[in-house]
């Protein structure tokens, strides 16, 4: 079999890279906005401040949103582009096959991911649309009031709660992924990146699933 | 039949270059008009395509493994020497070509073996810039062990795996020209005949082992890298596939062979553990710069546990027959003084065929000395892999060895530019003859089969083509050719009547059957009664074999039976070669010992006055005595000494 | 144990469910056979050999397997034993797996490498000519024969040699393809581009041999890596996976500039 010259993106490794990337960009967005939202811990008057002062800006809200929407776009086609290929390198599987060496998070990769990007479209409907959506009124610029009124909705909260732990187990085995497919590999080094990735999953995690949790149990009222 | 060496006189330190400048050359613009056939692809095969398709011949390579890469140098552990004297310890060129000629039971030609020494060193350098990653010190610099009891530190190694490290580097030079298109290279194909047409060798046929068909190839040169034939012995330390159906068949037709009772036996290999063997795994050599051999004094004790064998009850015979050398003694002698302890009937393990066959090599004293670590960093993967397959770990109990048939210093007879009797058949490596003598020392046949490889045949096979191409090229060949036709029909009738037989026993079993025969009679020790016998019985084998082989399945598919069939046919007419040049060499010289040639102290007896020649058969027919025929060797430069190692 | 006891063990039997395929247009399926009386301390190889010989005195094709060296280098062998390529025991090839590591009455499921790009030619024998092709895409050093600088010139620092000796131990038997869920061949690709990454010897070509490896690599039909780690579990000589993150930085900073 003599090779075609592929372009960067057909190959594996060029599709990966861009998912790594992207990847990067949606873990920063979600860093920022896990960051803005514990503001809530401060009081209705700064969050809904801040919600503001990101509406005084347009330009620059748009701009993230359409860096955001591309990332979203590009992450989930190489995903799928992958996953056809990578199907299509093993058409018969095995009788039997015993994994040595996977983790759940590895495994749950492209449903859990899936079940990330149906949670994403739901908390956007839920914060815009609102009460077809979420079966309650959403007043706009009442930030604080809107997630408290929301989340002491146990049935939301739990969905909330879940969502993130998927997030948590994509984020825990993509961040690490991230570090081989873009080549960070230092032998002094290389023994870390299962705790960076381990740490930024965690933090998320944790952080987000704080605001429902403290909801549900009336800390946040 | 002529035998001429064709090596150059005068000087012997200046005897290959003169050569090399008196040889012929062929025109940048010529060469690629002359193609040449490769088989095998072990170091000696993948660095000769590799390097003829660099200076611009066509080539086409051949190898019955389904890649290259799995060739069996790369099961070679310890090394490859050169005269580098990297470590300033005295060693030269001269040194090197002197010791291995000693080494080898001065049964070798001597200017073959100074032109090896010479190059060793351009294989290091060439296999360094191929990126072969070989030991290094703490300055970068490439570091060297002794081996095998040299004086002088000139081996150069990769860890435990220097053959794997070599083939790589060959393969990927070999890969390197089949991607510029200057090398066709058949996998899966195994060379079932030579062609020669109006005397020169001018093709083979080839069995494509996956569509069973049978395929012709015509070139200028036809050079074989087939390797040796150990597994005549069925139980050896070479890969099941290895065989000797490539130089069987171009010694039926008219290629000599030369040596071939000249097997050498590695001391360090893990015993036989029961009928199932199927293969002998060898234990760097190394071992026994630590390990001390010995076996119960008592035969009451074999059974018995090793730790409740007090000191005063074990023997450790090396040390107490060769004080100087004690457990570093040469192969040979490390061999056969266990198949004396066990024949005594003090072997220990598990007891096969009715005998315990199986010394200790213990660990515990250095280990005492040194402690656990300093032996796990110098042998930690050996004992790993030992554990791995008898389950005992050496750090606790000793560590059984045996014998086994190791590597083959005969072949085909080639001259000094390493072509057959056959004008165009040329033979490295392994399969030829040339080098080693009766006896190969540790660390070298890795470095025969590169310097045939990459610094050796490239030129002489230019020779060739420069002084005789015109020749060459004045008889037209193809497949269509009579002799081709004839070659192809004869192949075509033989696979025929093995499918035809449709007998009782495996291939297997014959095999099986004949290694034991050989190792019997022609393995360790050889006595007339026993040669003469096993002619013999290897006669009724191979009749019986033709009246009664099995082989299932279809010839036009992939048939594993009827591969090994084919070679175990080979064997069973040069297993009787074997024996014959055994029972003719009336002395014991380096890995060949006759009982009847020993002194009285039982060390191997030369005979320099009869036997310094180089016997080289001719085939006569398969139920035809072969005839012999000499070529005297002259020792000018090394004197002939009887070697003591007491 | 000691060796001496251990010749008392009693022989085993087995229970094997074999892929056969008569080639590699053919369907395949599995064909059950018992073999009797099996020495623990026979390799699985061995065992297999045995079953062959009572097949071939039953008059029944015996099963096609590669394998040549039997000592666990030359890459040969391979088959997937219960789900794991080479079986069960960490680092060790088929042909260096014994008997003992199983019970008597085993139950054992043999299958052959399965992936699009080592298509099965017959039973448990694969084509992994694709492997060849990778190195003949840019897995060397362009030296000709002939007369390089001295070995000694230039020094390498002996970290360097040793990682790239490491890398250097692949013996391309093809069970990193077999054990990942993407039939990934990156584990491969990956050691060579290490091994000649880490010389002097390799820098010239560095981002050439990056460049033609993966995309030869990628054409075979390989899949991708999702980064499982099945390739460096089922790895007999314990190759890393983070070469491949080394494959990965020369193949991006290669097609960058």
């Amino acid at each position: 079999m003599s090779a075609q010259q592929l372009s960067f993106y057909q190959t594996t490794l060029g599709k990966k890279v861009v998912m790594a990337i992207s990847g990067v960009i949606l873990i920063g967005f979600v860093l920022g906005h896990m960051a803005g939202n514990l503001q809530i811990f401060l009081g209705p008057e700064k969050l809904d401040a801040y919600a503001e002062f990101l509406h005084s800006m347009p330009a620059l809200l748009w701009g993230t949103r359409i860096v955001l929407l591309v990332s979203v776009f590009a992450h989930f086609l190489s995903a799928f582009s992958l996953w056809k290929l990578n199907k299509a390198a093993r058409p018969q599987a095995y009788a039997k096959q015993v994994s040595q060496a996977t983790t759940y998070a590895a495994r749950t990769m492209r449903w859990g991911g899936v079940i990330v990007l149906l949670f994403i479209v739901y908390h956007l409907l839920h914060l815009t649309v609102g009460a077809p959506v979420a079966g309650y009124e959403i007043v706009h610029g009442k930030v604080y009031d809107n997630v408290v009124n929301g989340f002491s909705n146990p049935a939301i909260a739990g969905f909330y709660i879940i969502a993130q732990a998927c997030l948590g187990l994509h984020l825990y085995h993509g961040t690490w992924s991230l570090m081989q497919t873009l080549g960070f590999n230092h032998d002094k080094y290389n023994h870390l990146r299962r705790n960076i990735a381990c740490g930024v999953s965690l933090l998320i995690t944790i952080g987000n699933i704080s605001i429902p949790v403290s909801v549900l149990t009336g800390c946040l009222s | 039949m002529e035998l001429r060496s064709n090596a150059p006189s005068g000087p012997i330190e200046t005897a290959w270059d003169r050569h090399r400048f008196d040889m012929k050359l062929v025109n940048p613009a010529n060469k690629r008009k002359f193609e040449v056939l490769v088989v095998g692809t072990g170091l000696a095969g993948a660095s000769a395509s590799a390097t003829m398709a660099e200076l611009g011949y066509k080539v086409k390579a051949f190898c019955y493994q389904d890649s290259p890469r799995r060739a069996h140098s790369i099961a070679a552990q310890g090394g490859i020497n050169a005269a580098k004297n990297y470590q300033g310890d005295g060693d030269s060129a001269y040194r090197l070509f002197y010791d291995t000629v000693k080494g080898g039971d001065f049964r070798s030609r001597e200017r073959n073996v100074y032109r090896l020494a010479q190059v060793s060193v351009n294989i290091i350098d060439q296999a360094v810039a191929q990126g072969v990653p070989f030991a290094r010190d703490y300055g970068g610099l490439l570091d060297n062990r002794s081996f095998g009891g040299a004086q002088v530190s000139r081996t150069f190694y990769a860890r435990g795996q220097t053959g794997q490290q070599l083939l790589l580097g060959a393969y990927q030079a070999l890969q390197r020209q089949i991607q510029s298109g200057n090398v066709e290279m058949h996998t899966r194909s195994e060379m079932m005949d030579l062609i020669v047409v109006d005397g020169r060798a001018r093709g083979i046929i080839v069995r494509n082992m996956v569509t069973g068909e049978l395929e012709t190839y015509m070139a200028d040169a036809v050079v074989l890298a087939s390797g040796g034939y150990g597994n005549v012995f069925y139980l050896s330390t070479n890969a099941m596939g290895c065989n000797v159906m490539a130089a069987w068949r171009a010694h039926r037709r008219g290629a000599a062979f030369a040596n071939p009772c000249y097997t050498q036996i590695h001391p360090t290999c893990i015993p036989v553990s029961g009928e199932h063997q199927s293969k002998l795994t060898l234990m760097s050599e190394s071992l026994r710069n630590d390990g001390r051999v010995w076996v119960p004094k008592n035969a009451a004790d074999c059974s018995k546990d090793p730790s409740q064998i007090p000191e005063s009850d074990r023997d450790y015979y090396l040390e107490r027959k060769y004080p100087a050398f004690g457990n570093l003694v040469p192969r040979d002698i490390a061999s056969r003084s266990a198949k004396e302890a066990c024949d005594d009937g003090r072997g220990v393990g598990p007891e096969v065929g009715g005998q315990r066959l199986g010394v200790f090599l213990d660990f515990k004293d250095a280990i005492n000395r040194l402690g656990e670590d300093a032996i796990s960093a110098r042998y930690g993967n050996l004992f790993e892999m030992y554990e791995r397959i008898t389950d005992d770990s050496p750090y606790k109990t000793p560590m059984r060895i045996y014998p086994a048939i190791h590597y083959t210093m005969g072949g085909l007879w080639v001259d000094y530019n390493l072509q057959s009797n056959i004008p165009g058949l040329f033979v490295i490596g392994e399969a030829n003859f040339s080098d080693h003598g009766a006896n190969r020392l540790g660390a070298s046949a890795l470095m025969q089969g590169l310097a045939d490889g990459y610094f050796v045949l490239p030129s002489t096979i230019g020779n060739y083509f420069g002084s005789e191409g015109a020749d060459i090229k004045r008889v037209d060949v193809s497949p269509d050719s009579d002799a081709a036709k004839e070659a192809r029909n004869a192949v075509d009738q033989r696979i025929a009547k093995l499918m035809s037989i449709k007998g009782e026993r495996s291939p297997d079993s014959f095999h099986r059957e004949l290694g034991k025969i050989c190792w019997d009679n022609c393995g360790m020790a050889r006595n007339k009664e026993g040669l003469t016998g096993a002619i013999e019985q290897i006669q009724n084998l191979r009749n019986e074999f033709w009246q009664n082989v099995r082989i299932l399945g279809d010839r036009d598919t992939l048939n594993q039976s009827l591969e090994k069939a084919g070679r175990v046919a080979d064997f069973l007419e040069f297993g009787e070669l074997m024996v014959r040049d055994a029972l003719n060499r009336e002395e014991s010289c380096g890995g060949h010992f006759r009982e009847e040639h020993q002194t009285t102290e039982g060390e191997a007896r030369r005979n320099d006055e009869d036997f310094a020649y180089v016997a080289a058969w001719e085939f006569k027919g398969v139920d035809q005595a072969p005839e012999l025929h000499k070529e005297e060797l002259d020792f000018e430069y090394v004197k002939l000494t009887q070697r003591s190692y007491k | 144990m000691n060796q001496i006891m251990k010749t008392t063990v009693k022989n085993m039997k087995i229970t094997l469910h074999v892929w056969r395929q008569k080639n590699p247009k053919a369907a395949g399926s599995f064909s059950t056979y018992v073999v009797e009386d099996v020495s623990p301390d026979s390799s699985f190889l061995e065992m297999l050999d045995q079953l062959n010989e009572t097949l071939i005195e039953k008059g029944e094709e015996p099963v096609t397997f590669d394998h040549d060296c039997r000592e666990g280098i030359c890459g040969s062998c391979g088959m997937v034993v219960n789900g794991v390529p080479h079986g069960p025991k960490a680092r060790t090839t088929t042909c260096q797996l014994h008997m003992r590591e199983y019970s008597d009455g085993a139950e054992l499921w043999i299958e052959p490498w399965r992936a699009t790009a080592f298509p099965v030619l017959k039973d448990l024998l694969v084509d992994r000519s694709a492997f060849d092709r990778i190195i003949s895409a840019g897995g060397y050093v362009s030296v000709n024969t002939g007369s390089p600088r001295d070995a000694n010139e230039t020094p390498v620092q002996k970290s360097d040699a040793d990682l790239a000796f490491d890398a250097a131990t692949c013996i391309g038997c093809g069970a990193c393809v077999a054990a990942c869920p993407n039939a990934s061949a990156m584990l491969f690709t990956s050691a060579k581009i290490t091994h000649l990454g880490l010389l002097p010897q390799g820098q010239v070509e560095r981002k050439e041999r990056a460049l033609g490896m993966v995309n030869q690599m990628e054409s075979e039909g390989f899949g991708g890596c999702t980064n499982h780690g099945e390739c460096e579990a089922a790895c007999p000589k314990g190759i890393r996976m983070d070469f491949i993150a080394r494959m990965n930085r020369d193949f991006i900073s290669a097609s960058l500039s």
